[in-house]
Formats: C-alpha cells, structure tokens, sequence
C-alpha cells in the first residue's frame, strides 16, 4: 500500500523532521511497520563539497574495513562516523547505519570516458552487489537517507531526525509487495543526490531494470521502486532531459491524445514513446522524485494511487493523502489535485 | 434531513486513530444519539461505515478514506474535504461534503445520495447499480476527472461544473449499461468511453436536473441557475455492449 | 507395385446411400483421388494428401476419410517414417523435400511457459473499457533525445530514423509470390491494410496488382534479388534482407519448376518451368561487413526514407549475430524459428536444423542489452507462432513483434497438408494454375485474415490487462511476467525466466 509524503520551502528554509515524522504518522493505515524512510536535502553545509555516503554496516570488522577498502580505491574519506541514533525499545536493529564524507579522486578519472558522478554511482552498485557485508544506500551532496524496517514515528526516533534541518523532505511508510521488510528494501531509494519514494507496484519492472541494467545500474535491493531511481538518473543527469520530459516519457500520453495534439507536441511525444519505450512505467504508481534543486512528483496514467499537492506560502507540500499534509500544516492557501501522469515539478526559487 | 430528538453529542477525534473514533460513534448511535458532532477530525477512515440508523453525523475537518462506505440510512456533513471511497457500497442515506473529495467516490454506490459542493477525483460513481425505482445520486459542483460512471448499471450523475474549465476529464461513462450522467456544458465524442453516447437533455431531464440542482443549492447556499445551461445526457448505446465480442470454443 | 512400395496412409470412402453423384469431389481434388465409374464414384487414396477439399464440398457429408495403417513391426529406432524415407531414396537417388514446417516431436518451449497475472498487489486492467495500448513502431531508435529550450517551450534537437507505424504486434510474414498465389497475397494486403499492419512480399518480387497496398507492405531482397529494381525496393514501405529463414537455414528459397508459369517467370524474370532457386547466401554477404555496405546501398537507394530489416534463421549464434546486424546501420532484425514454414525444403534441413524461435528471442534480446543497444533496433520473431498466446509470450521473451505465417495461411483454409511444393493446392492458397487460384477470392480472405489478427489482439489486450499492463511497450522483454513450467534449469537461465512457484 504505502503511504508517501513530501515537502519543499522554495526559499530553502530549514525545518527540522518533526514536522514529516508528523505527517507519515497520519499515514499509518497504509503502511504495516515494515519499513519506514526519510530523506533529507540541506543537512550537512559543513561538508557539502563532499559526498555523504550513507551505509548500512552488518558488523564494525570485516564489513568496515572491506567498504573502506572499496570507497578508498575511488578517492579520498575526509571524515566517517557513525550515524547517530537512539536505542529505540521496539525496533530490530539490524544493521549499523555509517556516514562517509567522501571526495572522488579526479586523478583516477583521467583516461575514463566517465566523470566524478559517475564514478560515485560505479561505487554504489559495486559495493551494492558485492555484498561483502555492507550496503551504500544514500550517496549524494548534502543531503542524506535515513531508513529501516519499522514504523515512522520508530525510524524517525532512531535517527534522531528532529536534529536535521532540511530545506526538502521526503518520506515513506512501506506496506511491502513483494519482499519482507529489510532494511535496504525502505524506502526512499537513492543515487547521488536523487531519492524516491513510491507507492503502488510497477508491472513493467522486468522491462525496466533490464533497459536500465544495460546502462550499468545493478538492481540490487530487490524492490521495483529501486529501477525509478535509476530511469531519473539515467534519462535527466546522462542524456540530459528536463524532468518534465523525463517525466512524460515514464508515463508517456496516451496514443489515442498524442494523435490529436498539433504536430510539434505530436512529434515530441511520439519521440518520447519510441526511444524510451523500455522505460515507461506501468502499473499503479505515485512517487516523488527528489534531487537537490526540488522534486518531482508524477502518477500513473490512469491515476490508480492518489496524490495531492498543497501549498501555504513559499512552502509546497505533496502526499497521498490530504489529512498528512494538514497535520504538518492546518492552514492551507492552494489544494492541486495532479492529473493522471502530468508530472508536476517543484524548484527551489534561490540557489542554496 | 433533520433528526428527530435532541440528543446530541459532540466527539472530538483530536489523538484518536480511527478505530478509536468510529468505536465512539458507534456507541453513539447505540445509545440513541440522533445528533453526532465530530470535530478535529483528521485523516481518520471508515467514518460513519456501515451505520444503518437514520443519524445525522456533522464532521469538521479532513475526513479520511472510505466515509460513509456501507452506510445505510445516515446523513453524514462534512465540512472540510474528503479523501478516496466516499460512500463506497452505500446503500442508502445522504453525504453532503462542504469542499472538495478524491478517487473513486461512490464506488458500487447502491442507493441515497452524495453532494459534493466541489470537485472530485478519478472513477466517480464507477459500477453504481439501481433495481427499479431504487437508484443512487451524485451530484458534483465542480469537476470531475477521468474514468466518470465507469460501468454504469443504474442512478443519475450530474456534474455542473461551476468554475472548472473543463467539467469532465476522458473515458466518460466507460462501459455503462444503465442509468444516466449529466453533465454542463458540451461533452466532446472523443471524450465518452466504449459503449456510451451522448445526447441532448429532454423535459423529464430537466425535470431531474432541476430537482437536483435546488437541493445543491439549499445544501451549499448558492444560486447556481440552470437557465441559461447547457446540459448534455450521457446514456448506454446498448444494454449488452460486449456481447458480439465471443465465440465459443 | 515394386519391393519399396508404400501402402497409402488414409483410405477415403464414398458412403453409396448418401452420395447424390454431384462430382463435385471429382471437380475438387487435384490429386486425382476421385473418379467416376458408372453410378459408383471409386477413390485411389494413395494420392490423398489429407487437405479436406473434397469433405469440405461434398453437399451430403458422403466422404469419409481415415487413417490407416499397414503395421511395421514396432521398433524404437526404425520407425515407419525412417524405413519410408530410406525407401524413398533407394528408389529415387535423390534428396527428400518437403513443405510447411518442422514436423518432429521437440515440445514446443512456448507450451511450458506461463504468463502471470495481477491478484491484489496491483490490480489488473479492463481492456474493453480502459486503455490498452498495442501500438508499435518497428525501426531504428534514437539512443537518447536531445531538446533544445527550457520549460515548456522545447524543441526536438534529435532526428528520427522512419519507421513503420504498426496498431498491433501481429504482421503476416514474406510468403513469395510463386510460393503462395496472387489471390493469398491480395488476401494478405487487404488484411494488412484494413487492420493497420504490415504484410511481405517474400522473395517474388511484387506483382502489379498489390502496388494499391504498399503503404502496408514490406518488400523482400533475397539472395536471388527477384524481382529487385528502384521501383520496387522505393514502393515498400520498408525493406528486408532476408537472410535465412527457420525452414531451411543455411540455404535460399526453393520454387520447384512447376509453379514458374508465364506470370511468375515475368515478376522473376527467369525461365517459365526452370526451378527458381535462390543461393544460399547473398553473394555480395560474405561477412558481417557486407552485410553492413547490402544494407547502406539500400538505404541510398531509397535516399535513408526506409527501414531496412534483415532477417535471419534462429541458428546458435543468433545472439552475436543479431549484435553484428544491429551495428550495420540495420533497423531491426527479423530472427526465424526452426518451425517457421515453407513451400519447399529439404526434410532434413527442415527438420534439423536451427534453434526454437523463444530460445534464439531471449538470447538475442539479452545481448543486445548487454551492448547497450536494445533500444536502438527492432527485434521480430517469427516461426510457428500458433495463437495470441505465443505471441503474448514471444513479446515478453523479448520481441518487439512478430510475423506469423503457417497461422495466416491456415486462416486461409490451409490444412497443413504440406504439399504446396507440387503446385497442386485445391485451396487456391499454394498453386499457381489459374482454375484453382480462382477458388480463393481475396475479399472473403482478406476478411479471414484480418479476423484473426483482430481476435488474437483482442485477446493479446485480456492478457496484457490480466497482467496489469495497459500498453504493450511495458511487457516487451518482461521477463519477469513469464514462469516455466517443467523446463530445465539451462534453459531456464537462457531465457532468464524463473521456475513455476519462484
């Protein structure tokens, strides 16, 4: 089922994660304990040159030193520690959550058709599908996941989010599908400084992680939800397309509107469907999309998973439903009820 | 509309989940109470699901999932918006929603009545169902979107659209064998789904539009006059409109 | 008689009390198995091929044919059809040819596959009343888009390669003309046409009377370049290199000497009555490097305005080959099963050789993704594809389409006898004499036709929405919808397909 929220303050004013923990909370009708996240952007402004590699570590021995081997043959770690967290009675903790602040090593790139953020994605999946007894499961520029297998209010406790103070978050209550609730299934999933949540199941992952697999993502974590991460990296970070176009091309328009559309938005969306035919998602599905500069929220073409966006002055607020938004904030100025797979995009209004 | 008696109680649904909630309103109307005020309510389901006394319910703030889902016989106010499933199943009584409500309202509806004084999301009024003069009603102020009285077998839509652009989305009427959607305005070929066809309004028409439309008008206290508006019907092409489609083995 | 005879397999009797001495059974067969004799009609049932014509048009139900069967004496390797064959060839000295497909006993792939359906994790989708997308277009891809300008306001930057526009997955397959009649490919072009699909030309060139239909059409250049001019390779809406095909890889078409009449000696302008044998390989195609200069000479031929596809028979390196094509500026590749039909084969290429069409798909689709270039080109599968299941299934091995041949003809009225090689099809369908092309009308096919093709979309549509997919783009190479089903665990992992429960 899964429960999805976000919020945005386009002058990138930092709150802290009471408010989201507030909001998910609403939410727990649609989740059942299995797995709950946050992701948060504008946390670290003391490292934010340096990638935050958030890690889940099975063990302090071998699991450590094998992961710092790793990150060290792709550059340098300028500082590492524990996540801090708060012993939380209810909760299994089944893994030790670490933090590495991480700067690539340009040198390394020379002679490589690829560049630094590349090479912190080579990373990633390498370590992700090693499984030498530790997971990268946030690896972006200030900003970073905060997940595990348990309710909201649980995980929200255990990493102590009230001490963030993020400009964007976004949160997730897991009713699992298809795989039991681990810790490396919650959601959001992340890559570099993209994060998604999700609600619903995507029909056409098995096309989706092998289109994206032949581009060097791994699927690793064993949730479809992963591969939207990846078609968002893939299609606006390499090829360069505008979230909105990217966007269409995951829930392109329906053959029997483009045929009707004037024929430069006819040409467009035809071009969409033929080259990123593999990509398209199907199935019911509400997810949004965060990166630094704001997020993206998109549904299904036939709109099977509700979605709501709100705002109230310079902040935007979106979720699934209408009651978690009012529980961060009663009083609202505008209510947007999306169209059925219109991507709608929300940007920070200054540069943070 | 107005219960008898004066017993009342207020039930404020501030920290309650809505078990909790629905677990009190349950007893209230066990104890006899005619008069059920809710306050604070936010995001909590299933309110006012399955009651089958004539209890007027009076609800402030975001009603959660499915309000009034196989309800019979109550009239439940909202005053604030409503998520997904309203009235979902319902049998019988009436929902007048104050704002706006989601996805799906009045899914399977079987009977009574829902207001809503403004817009609704997808699958409004999908698979409502009538057996002679029993027959549901919806009756939307704004718009709604797509997927309109999908599978129709029975009851009366009617969507006036007041400061919408776009009264309706597509697929209107998708696969409807009974009853009948009204809808302001114009109502585009490309726009109806398989098996439903659009028409002009007649006199019995108007007649129910009319009807309807003095109710909004006294339920939400506005002046909409349907002088002037267009309106067009939205019927079935046929009782059986997938019936050419099998051979047998 | 002699010491090799072959007793006949089917004895064909005339029920005396129901016959009304019609001779329409006379008229009928063209393998001489009926005549009169007084107020008896007696039959010679060593012609009997088996192709129904005579029952089909007896107006009192008065034939009957069985099978019979003189026993050998049960052996498990010397069974009847080995000590016939051997029979055949002491006689005669020479190599067995036979028509139609594959006829021995490998299960098909397809019948332990099953397809999946949605139950509560995500609903399924009415396809009558909901959208259900079965578009397709078949041609080189862009890798990626480029748009100039922000916002709204965008322009495409990237030009797109032509491609042809398909409403259905489904195209009727290249069935020449000298291996099918005139009237089944008018048939096949009006089915095409009106459905909104595409039909091929096979090797024979194009005759005048189908030049109304190449806006659905696909033209042929095979190893014999019949019937290969400018206006040919310009009227098709797309071009095909064919290769190979399923029925006899390795080696070129075959149109035995007695269906080269007048018309089909003028559209392959080759002697009236000779054997129009096409080489075995394009003698311009020694290496994939050729192959690459055969498909940019067509693309200048048509100044770049076509597709050009090339087909090939599923053989066991299908997969590298298939990359190799890919990268010769081909957009798409057609990939030919071992049970893809013909009119003329040698039995033993027929039989033995090539791969299963859902084997040479995964594979192939598998390692285009592994180059990275999936997206780039077409993949059509092709090879006894029999219902909407196959083709269901075909689609979620990996293929963006698929052509069907046996299965059109068979819409047709096609028994399978598999004796179009000797030009005698009382259908109309396989021959070339005039009385008897004259039996199938192409208005009454092309609506066959185009039934077909409508039901087994229509039904391709139930499957998709059972499966939660509302356009068929997403069930392209979805593996994961597909289970086996008492499949073993190497051919498991080539089709990357998981066991039934997994």
């Amino acid at each position: 089922m899964c429960g999805i929220i976000g919020l945005l303050n386009k002058d990138g004013k930092r709150i802290d994660g009471r408010a989201i923990k507030r909001g998910l909370s609403i939410m727990n009708e649609r989740g059942n304990g299995q797995g709950a996240g946050f992701a948060a952007y504008g946390i670290y402004p003391d490292y934010e040159d340096y990638y935050a590699i958030h890690v889940f570590l099975d063990n302090m021995k071998e699991a450590k030193t094998n992961v710092e081997k790793e990150i060290e043959r792709w550059g340098y770690i300028v500082y590492s520690e524990e996540i801090p967290t708060n012993d939380i009675r209810t909760f299994e903790r089944e893994q030790i959550p670490y933090r590495y602040f991480f700067k690539p090593d340009t040198r390394k790139l020379l002679g490589h058709n690829y560049d630094e953020k590349d090479a912190v994605v080579k990373m990633a999946m390498r370590i992700n599908s090693k499984r030498e007894g530790s997971l990268v499961f946030s690896c972006g520029k200030n900003m970073g996941i905060f997940k595990a297998a348990g309710w909201p209010e649980e995980v929200a406790d255990f990493y102590r989010i009230e001490n963030y103070d993020a400009y964007m978050w976004i949160g997730h209550n897991r009713y699992p599908t298809n795989t039991p609730g681990w810790w490396g299934g919650a959601h959001p999933f992340g890559l570099l400084d993209w994060s998604v949540v999700h609600n619903g199941e995507i029909t056409s992952y098995g096309t989706n992680k092998r289109y994206v697999e032949s581009f060097d993502y791994k699927c690793s974590m064993l949730t479809d939800t992963e591969v939207v991460t990846y078609l968002f990296d893939l299609l606006v970070r390499k090829h360069g397309l505008n979230p909105v176009l990217a966007g269409k091309a995951l829930a392109p328009k329906f053959w029997k509107d483009i045929d009707r559309l004037p024929q430069k938005e006819r040409l467009h969306h035809t071009a969409l469907r033929m080259a990123y035919s593999s990509a398209e998602l199907n199935g019911p599905f509400a997810v949004i999309v965060a990166r630094s500069e704001g997020f993206i929220a998109l549904t299904d073409r036939i709109k099977l998973r509700p979605l709501v966006l709100a705002r109230k002055d310079k902040t935007v607020y979106v979720s699934s439903e209408e009651a978690a938004i009012r529980a961060m904030e009663p009083d609202l100025s505008e209510l947007i009820y999306p169209t059925a797979g219109e991507p709608l995009v929300e940007t920070l209004d200054v540069v943070v | 509309m107005n219960a008898k008696g004066s017993e009342s109680i207020l039930i404020d649904a501030t920290g309650l989940d809505y078990r909790q909630l629905n677990k009190k309103v349950r007893g209230a109307v066990k104890d006899g109470k005619r008069n059920i005020l809710i306050s604070n309510v936010l995001g909590q389901r299933f309110i006012g699901d399955g009651i089958d006394k004539n209890v007027e319910i009076k609800i402030t703030g975001t009603a959660g999932g499915d309000l009034g889902a196989f309800m019979d016989g109550p009239v439940i106010f909202l005053n604030g918006n409503a998520d997904h499933a309203v009235g979902n199943t319902m049998s019988d009584g009436m929902i007048v929603i104050h704002g706006d409500a989601g996805d799906c309202l009045g899914h399977s509806m079987r009977g009574g009545k829902i207001f809503v004084r403004g817009s609704v999301g997808y699958r409004v009024g999908i698979h409502m169902k009538q057996f002679e003069e029993d027959y549901p009603t919806i009756v939307i102020g704004g718009s709604a979107q797509s997927f309109l009285g999908e599978y129709m077998a029975g009851g009366v839509i009617l969507v006036l659209g007041i400061g919408r652009d776009e009264p309706v989305g597509s697929y209107i009427g998708t696969g409807i064998h009974g009853g009948v959607i009204y809808v302001a305005g114009e109502v585009d070929d490309s726009d109806l789904g398989v098996a439903a066809k659009a028409d002009d309004v007649d006199e019995e028409d108007m007649k129910v539009i009319n009807d309807l439309v003095d109710d909004y008008n006294l339920y939400f206290n506005r002046k909409v006059d349907t002088k002037g508006m267009r309106f067009t019907k939205i019927v079935p092409t046929s009782s059986r409109p997938f019936s050419n489609l099998y051979t047998n083995e | 008689m002699s010491s090799h005879y072959t007793p006949p397999k089917y004895d064909v009797s005339v029920d005396p009390a129901r016959c009304r001495l019609c001779g329409r059974c006379i008229e009928n067969c063209s393998y001489d198995v009926f005549r009169k004799s007084g107020d008896k009609i007696l039959t010679y049932p060593n012609n009997c091929v088996v192709c129904h014509r005579c029952v089909a048009y007896c107006p009192a139900n008065a034939i009957q044919i069985k099978k019979v069967s003189t026993p050998y004496r049960d052996h498990p390797i010397w069974n009847n059809e080995v000590r016939q064959d051997i029979y055949n060839q002491a006689r005669t000295g020479k190599v067995i040819l036979g028509g139609m497909g594959n006829i021995r006993n490998y299960p098909p792939i397809f019948d332990r596959l099953v397809l999946d359906a949605c139950q509560i994790t995500n609903p399924s989708i009415d396809p009558l009343r909901e959208p259900m997308e079965t578009r397709v277009y078949l041609g080189k891809k862009p890798k990626k888009l480029e748009f100039t300008g922000k916002g709204d306001d965008v322009e495409l930057k990237t030009e797109l390669s032509p491609n042809l526009k398909l409403e259905t997955p489904i195209m009727i397959a290249h069935m020449s003309y000298g291996a099918v009649s005139l009237n089944t490919q008018l048939s096949f072009a009006k089915a095409a046409k009106n459905v909104g699909t595409f039909m091929g030309t096979g090797e024979g060139g194009l005759n005048q009377k189908l030049h109304d239909y190449t806006d659905n059409i696909i033209v042929q250049v095979a190893s014999g370049r019949f019937g290969v001019n400018p206006d040919y390779i310009n009227r098709g809406s797309a071009i095909e290199i064919k290769v190979g095909q399923g029925a006899k890889p390795g080696i070129g078409g075959h149109l035995p000497g007695e269906k080269v009449n007048k018309y089909i000696s003028e559209t392959r302008m080759i002697p009236k009555g000779t054997d129009a044998i096409s080489p075995a390989p394009h003698h311009d195609i020694y290496s994939i490097e050729d192959l690459a200069q055969l498909v940019r000479s067509l693309k200048e031929a048509t100044d770049w305005k076509k597709p050009v596809f090339v087909k090939i028979a599923a053989v066991h390196n299908s997969a590298a080959i298939a990359a190799g094509i890919a990268r010769a500026d081909a957009d798409g590749v057609v990939v030919d099963g071992f049970r893809g039909g013909t009119g003329a084969a040698p039995k033993v290429l027929r039989d033995h050789v090539g791969i299963p069409i859902e084997a040479a798909i995964a594979s192939i689709d598998q390692k285009l993704r592994e180059h990275g270039i999936r997206n780039e080109v077409s993949v059509i599968a092709s090879g006894g594809l029999r219902n909407s299941a196959d083709v269901t299934k075909a689609i979620a091995l990996g293929a963006d389409a698929v052509y069907i041949g046996t299965a059109a003809l068979i819409a047709l009225g096609c028994r399978v006898c598999g004796k179009c090689y000797t030009g005698l099809c009382p259908w109309g369908i396989s021959s070339q004499k005039q009385e008897l092309v004259d039996r199938l009308d192409p208005e009454v096919g092309a609506r066959q036709v185009q039934n077909l093709i409508e039901a087994w979309t229509h039904e391709l549509k139930e499957l998709m929405g059972a499966a939660g997919i509302n356009s068929i783009e997403s069930l392209k190479g979805n593996r994961d919808r597909l289970r086996g089903y008492l499949l073993d665990s190497n051919i498991l992992d080539i089709l990357d397909v998981k066991t039934v429960g997994a």
